[in-house]
């Protein structure tokens, strides 16, 4: 995945390779600019254009490749089998429209539904997404309900036709924890309802802990490590994933200590060598060839794979 | 704190309303009751966390108690005197002693001025110094917040987030204030800058002697930097205690709630959740009695009139303001 820039072409996700099976929730983690949402707008092919483009690589999706999909066809794809959930519902919403509106919108484009027909199912996803009395708040505009209310709303719009993959870009990093608590539960149970699979993009190893069957971690457009979510958390090979760890407050921890930090900070994309790009940050010596020639991706256990720099994983 | 706690900052019954207008001759209708009487205690040298949701007026106590703010009522009082009241003029010798740092480093940092500017800028204002003189203090600043010395003729553009945020603290470093308040300092950092960041502001505690009102919403960053941890609930505060004592024994139900919301970074944690329904109510319109009452799980009849003050919940300093006992 390239974008054009003022300064060149950069490479915002270098050859990454994932795995959804249906029915489960991957976890994206990585701090920012490290290509987590970029690889989810890949994947609807919702790159801006004509900055963005997937240079090489392929999507499969249930035996398709969407890469290869014409526009049409793609447009039967998002929003029907695939949903979006976004970060910012008040952005992700159309301001001027009614709830009721935008969620019949979904209906109307995907399952020729009439216009009667399409309200009353709108009113029955406002249910399903617990928003109350859904009769009213169907007809009202976004900035009428509060901030968790309209997460449930982009949620609805996601999950109106059932589909069957759901990719959440950061669903709860604008809420409170006592909202961001009801809209995982949602989210939680509702996949229990539909049996769809997540892809869940966040920063927050604690939501990943708690809902997520298997862990991406990403760093500088590169998945560095892989693996069942007990496993990451129990024995995490990278170092990397080990710093990140390491570094987050816990409320069980020692107050008044000093944290594990990871010195430096993420490399702008454009200095990026194509060897090993934790290798600066790590503290450990790195080779010349260990930072020039790309580690290798491989599995050292039933589902666990890293991004073997000798070095970061010794 | 191992010697007896002096109180350095001390507000009782703090309140500020804004005025919400309306009408064609924008008279105040109504007011928002952002703070709504809060009594809240500082020891000098402890740093006192403050938590809520957005909302719940934690931002607008922090710039009242630091005079950005005139109170509508009530009293603040630093190391003994009251400044609740001071004209502007007056409050000049106080603003050395209580500094800010604030959430957004890309929005406090003035783009146009260097960070040498920035830093001078405070013993500017209070004429301290000559040129050189000054050259030299801001130097040591940005020693002191590890930055490198050649920072001083860069725009703040030029530097990343947690670096802007070292600006920050530097600036808020400059007159050697006594108390800092910490507004959502690390809330926009990536999770390996902001253990830096709070490494930072834990080394410059120890080696100053600061206290610091550190501001979040975040309850395990605050119980990791905090001796004592205030919980807020639209304008008011429900709970405080030592922070153990409101980790390990929350004696109010919302921080009960609170704390059982957090995502444990553990996936072998069997989360016992207890997920609040509804929304904050407005703080325009807050319900009578106790605040929490609409989102309660074990809301009581007397909850919906009687208004909970601030009392003993047991342990020593441990205070909660709620009816009920568990």
């Amino acid at each position: 995945m390239e974008f054009d820039t003022d300064e060149g072409t950069v490479r915002a996700v270098d050859g990454i390779s994932l795995e959804i099976s249906a029915g489960r929730t991957l976890g994206i983690v990585g701090e920012s600019g490290c290509g987590k949402s970029v690889t989810a707008l890949s994947i609807m092919r919702l790159l801006p254009k004509p900055m963005g483009r997937i240079a090489s690589g392929e999507i499969k999706f249930d035996g398709t490749d969407l890469i290869k999909l014409p526009a049409e066809d793609m447009r039967t794809v998002r929003g029907n089998r695939i949903g979006m959930i976004f970060q910012e519902p008040m952005t992700a919403l159309n301001p001027v429209k009614k709830i009721g509106v935008q969620l019949s919108e979904v209906f109307f484009l995907h399952q020729t539904a009439s216009k009667e027909e399409a309200w009353k199912k709108s009113v029955e996803m406002l249910d399903k997404v617990g928003i109350p009395s859904p009769e009213i708040r169907a007809g009202e505009y976004p900035h009428q309900l509060s901030g968790g209310m309209r997460q449930r709303v982009v949620i609805a719009i996601a999950l109106a036709c059932g589909p069957e993959l759901v990719i959440a870009d950061e669903p709860t990093t604008a809420l409170d924890v006592t909202i961001q608590a009801q809209i995982l539960d949602l989210m939680k149970s509702l996949q229990r309802d539909l049996g769809m699979a997540v892809a869940l993009i966040t920063h927050d190893l604690g939501v990943i802990a708690e809902t997520c069957d298997e862990v991406c971690v990403m760093y500088a457009g590169r998945v560095v490590e892989r693996a069942p979510v007990k496993t990451l958390f129990a024995n995490p090979r990278h170092a990397y994933t080990q710093g990140l760890l390491a570094s987050i407050p816990r409320l069980d921890g020692q107050p008044k200590t000093h944290l594990r930090t990871i010195d430096g900070m993420v490399p702008a994309l454009k200095e990026l060598r194509p060897g090993c790009r934790f290798g600066p940050r790590s503290g450990r010596e790195h080779t010349e060839t260990q930072l020039e020639a790309r580690p290798e991706f491989i599995e050292i256990e039933t589902g666990h794979w890293i991004e073997a720099c000798p070095v970061c994983t010794e | 704190m191992s010697e007896k706690a002096t109180p350095i900052l001390e507000t009782t019954g703090l309140k500020l309303h804004f005025p919400v207008r309306g009408g064609i001759f924008q008279r105040a209708t109504n007011s928002c009751k952002a703070v709504d009487g809060v009594d809240l205690l500082i020891n000098s040298g402890e740093t006192l966390g403050l938590v809520g949701e957005s909302g719940c007026g934690k931002s607008t106590l922090g710039k009242t108690i630091a005079r950005l703010y005139k109170p509508t009522a009530g009293n603040i009082r630093f190391e003994g005197q009251e400044i609740g009241d001071l004209k502007r003029k007056e409050l000049q010798p106080f603003r050395r002693e209580i500094q800010m740092i604030f959430q957004d480093p890309y929005e406090s940092l003035n783009p146009r001025q260097t960070v040498g500017g920035i830093l001078e800028e405070p013993y500017v204002i209070h004429k301290l110094g000559t040129r050189e003189e000054r050259r030299k203090w801001v130097k040591e600043l940005l020693e002191k917040v590890g930055l490198p010395e050649s920072s001083i003729n860069r725009f703040p553009f030029e530097f990343s987030g947690g670096q802007r945020q070292r600006i920050g603290i530097a600036r808020a470093l400059a007159l050697k204030p006594k108390l800092i308040i910490c507004d959502e300092a690390v809330s926009a950092l990536d999770v390996s800058i902001q253990s830096q960041i709070l490494n930072l502001l834990l080394d410059l505690q120890k080696e100053l002697g600061l206290t610091y009102l550190f501001i979040s919403h975040d309850l395990a960053v605050v119980k990791h930097v905090s001796d004592r941890i205030a919980i807020m609930y639209l304008g008011r505060i429900v709970e405080t205690g030592d922070a153990e004592t409101i980790y390990q024994k929350p004696a109010h139900p919302y921080t009960q709630a609170l704390l059982t919301a957090i995502p444990v970074p553990d996936p072998e944690h069997i989360p016992s959740k207890q997920i609040l329904e509804g929304d904050v109510p407005s703080p325009i319109h807050p319900p009578d009695g106790c605040p929490f009452h609409t989102r309660c799980p074990h809301v009581e009849e007397r909850c919906r009139i009687e208004e909970p003050v601030l009392e003993n919940a047991g342990k020593k300093e441990h205070l909660k303001s709620c009816h009920l006992n568990f």
